[in-house]
């Protein structure tokens, strides 16, 4: 299997048979403390990697660099193979690589469809003057919420469609904030912990709709610490420790290595928390 | 006490130019504050560009008061690129510092003696709207409805104003009900989840304060034409707080709340002053005297405004649910 992700050996800051983001050189420095400092890094192209690594090894920091929500003091990456270093955050969206965030941004003091809605791109009533006109963007508006309760659907999100966001618990934002993500189809999606506060029950169709997205010709990219969940579903485990990309491989490959299981994931990574059936 | 007079006056403050100019320029924050989250609080000198560029436009540039009026336009535009373009950067309590300083800025530019050839100093400007009172197309006359009783040109000018009051109302709501206006109400919630859902969020933000400033600008027309004089001391802070006041009255997220709360706070002012000192005059507030009254119905309207911010914060016409959660 990992024939048709790696390029020769998986060791850390390998090359990929196809890449659809590939970072060189990037480095954060907070003050005299350097947060990201990533030599080489490919993500595959139509996979699903995973992101993990202890607290404060700068996974999050890694994404706002790669979003455009902070600047690194260097390094370069491309995207579908054109440079998106130095490009604003909202630029980097509408090239088709959407992200989430740790702590969920959930628009509180709006709906729910009007969240979904939000998410779709290139809106023509986005205009300020073709906006006052509403026969101008009303067709594309009923397109967008039909494909908005779609998606609501499948988050299980359709009963709450009309309630504020700020009203939803803490696990329906996070799946509010994923749905309002794919609104704009598009073909990296970087979740930083989605499973966070996400409830179990949840958590099974919440696997299965990434494992969709996957299918759907989307490449997935996520920060984890759900170590079952990276072990379900990811097909690349990229592990990073103190702002360095320490090990990569399959995810039973990496979970495998000593050093990573004893430094990373602690000793008890193993211990089965019963959020999930799967065997070993 | 006089009650029919007292009736008369607050019900001519309804329908006063000056009602329409606050409310017109709470129309505006509520673009920015209400609908984008902008604190902005030099709401003063956006009223205030447009009552200079009006009226330097006739008496320096020999404009029709028509064109003036295009050029007053400009000017606020040019304004706010020029305020924007830096601060709309800063996270919100940071543009509060820098509007309210960019406001004073204004207002000193406007007095100092430097530019008294063009501005008048701080003397202000005087005679440049007569032209407005040739646009009548009312005869001659006296006209009364009810408790009031207007002259032709105080008509017209009640009927501009209070036109151009319902105008940018309906602007605001076919603003707020499209694409554009979510834009904006999402950039009130979080401006980074709208950034990450790739909207050029300082773009939408200049927008915002470009036309909340352009609500203001014609605000400060329709007070000025009223007072038939632009002066510096106009656009103090106070003036930028009155328009706060109003607007929280209101409702800051809300279409109509700018024109009931402009309407309910100067008749509240009208009411409070008139029986206050008519209570003074029968002697039963002993301990008050005539001018103390002014300054009193203002100590009573903050105590009204912070009751009301604690108990109804989304003022008379806002929806609950917008506010409850993000406070």
């Amino acid at each position: 299997m990992s024939k048709d992700i790696v390029v020769g050996a998986a060791a850390p800051g390998c090359k990929k048979v196809d890449p659809i983001l590939v970072a060189s050189n990037v480095t954060r420095q907070f003050g005299g403390l350097t947060a990201v400092n990533v030599e080489h890094v490919e993500i595959p192209r139509g996979k699903i990697t995973a992101l993990i690594g202890p607290n404060g090894a700068g996974k999050t920091t890694f994404f706002n660099l790669l979003t455009g929500f902070d600047k690194p003091n260097t390094g370069e990456w491309t995207f579908e193979g054109k440079n998106l270093a130095g490009v604003s955050s909202y630029k980097v969206a509408r090239r088709g690589m959407i992200r989430t965030f740790q702590l969920t941004k959930s628009l509180n003091a709006m709906t729910v469809i009007e969240n979904m809605r939000l998410g779709a791109q290139k809106q023509r009533g986005e205009n300020f003057f073709a906006g006052l006109f509403r026969f101008l963007w009303s067709g594309e508006e009923k397109k967008i919420t039909e494909t908005a309760d779609d998606l609501l659907k499948r988050f299980k999100l359709d009963a709450k469609r009309e309630d504020y966001a700020g009203s939803l618990s803490g696990g329906q934002r996070k799946l509010l904030e994923m749905a309002r993500a794919l609104m704009s189809k598009p073909s990296l999606i970087m979740l930083d912990e989605p499973m966070a506060g996400v409830n179990p029950a949840l958590t099974q169709s919440l696997l299965e709709h990434i494992k969709g997205l996957k299918a759907g010709g989307t490449t997935v990219l996520f920060v984890e610490h759900d170590m079952h969940m990276v072990r379900h579903i990811s097909d690349w485990v990229i592990v990073m420790a103190e702002g360095k990309v320490v090990a990569e491989g399959e995810p039973s490959v990496v979970m495998k290595d000593q050093a990573v299981i004893d430094a990373y994931l602690g000793a008890h990574h193993d211990t089965d928390l019963g959020t999930m059936k799967k065997g070993k | 006490m006089d009650w029919i007079q007292t009736f008369n006056l607050a019900a001519g403050a309804l329908f006063d130019p000056l009602t329409a100019a606050y409310i017109l320029c709470a129309i505006g924050l509520s673009v920015h504050f209400g609908y984008t989250g902008l604190l902005n609080f030099g709401q003063a000198a956006f009223a205030g560009v447009g009552a200079y560029g009006m009226a330097v436009g006739v008496l320096t540039f020999k404009l029709p008061l028509l064109l003036a009026m295009g050029f007053s336009l400009i000017c606020i535009v040019v304004f706010a690129l020029i305020l924007g373009i830096p601060t709309l950067r800063l996270r919100a309590d940071y543009l509060a510092i820098v509007t309210i300083a960019a406001a004073e800025v204004f207002r000193y530019l406007m007095s100092t003696i430097g530019f008294a050839s063009v501005t008048g100093g701080s003397n202000g400007l005087s005679q440049f709207g007569y032209e407005f009172y040739t646009w009548n197309p009312i005869a001659k006359g006296q006209y009364v409805f009810g408790p009031f009783n207007w002259s032709e040109e105080e008509l017209w000018l009640r009927i501009v104003a209070f036109g151009l009051v319902g105008l940018s109302t309906v602007l605001v709501w076919l603003m707020m009900r499209s694409p554009w206006g979510r834009i904006l109400k999402g950039i009130r919630e979080d401006e980074d989840a709208v950034r990450s859902l790739g909207k050029n969020v300082f773009f939408y933000k200049l927008q915002s304060l470009i036309i909340g400033g352009l609500f203001a600008g014609i605000g400060g027309m329709v007070y000025v034409i009223s007072m038939s004089n632009v002066q510096p001391s106009s656009w103090v802070t106070t003036f930028t707080f009155m328009i706060w006041t109003v607007l929280l009255l209101g409702g800051a997220a809300s279409v109509l709340g700018p024109v009931a709360g402009g309407m309910v706070f100067f008749v509240m002012l009208v009411l409070t002053n008139e029986i206050l000192s008519g209570l003074v005059a029968i002697g039963w507030l002993p301990f008050l005297d005539q001018p103390q009254v002014g300054q009193l119905r203002f100590i009573l309207i903050g105590l009204a405004l912070m009751l009301l911010v604690i108990f109804r914060p989304q003022g008379m016409f806002g929806n609950k649910k917008e506010l409850r959660f993000n406070v």
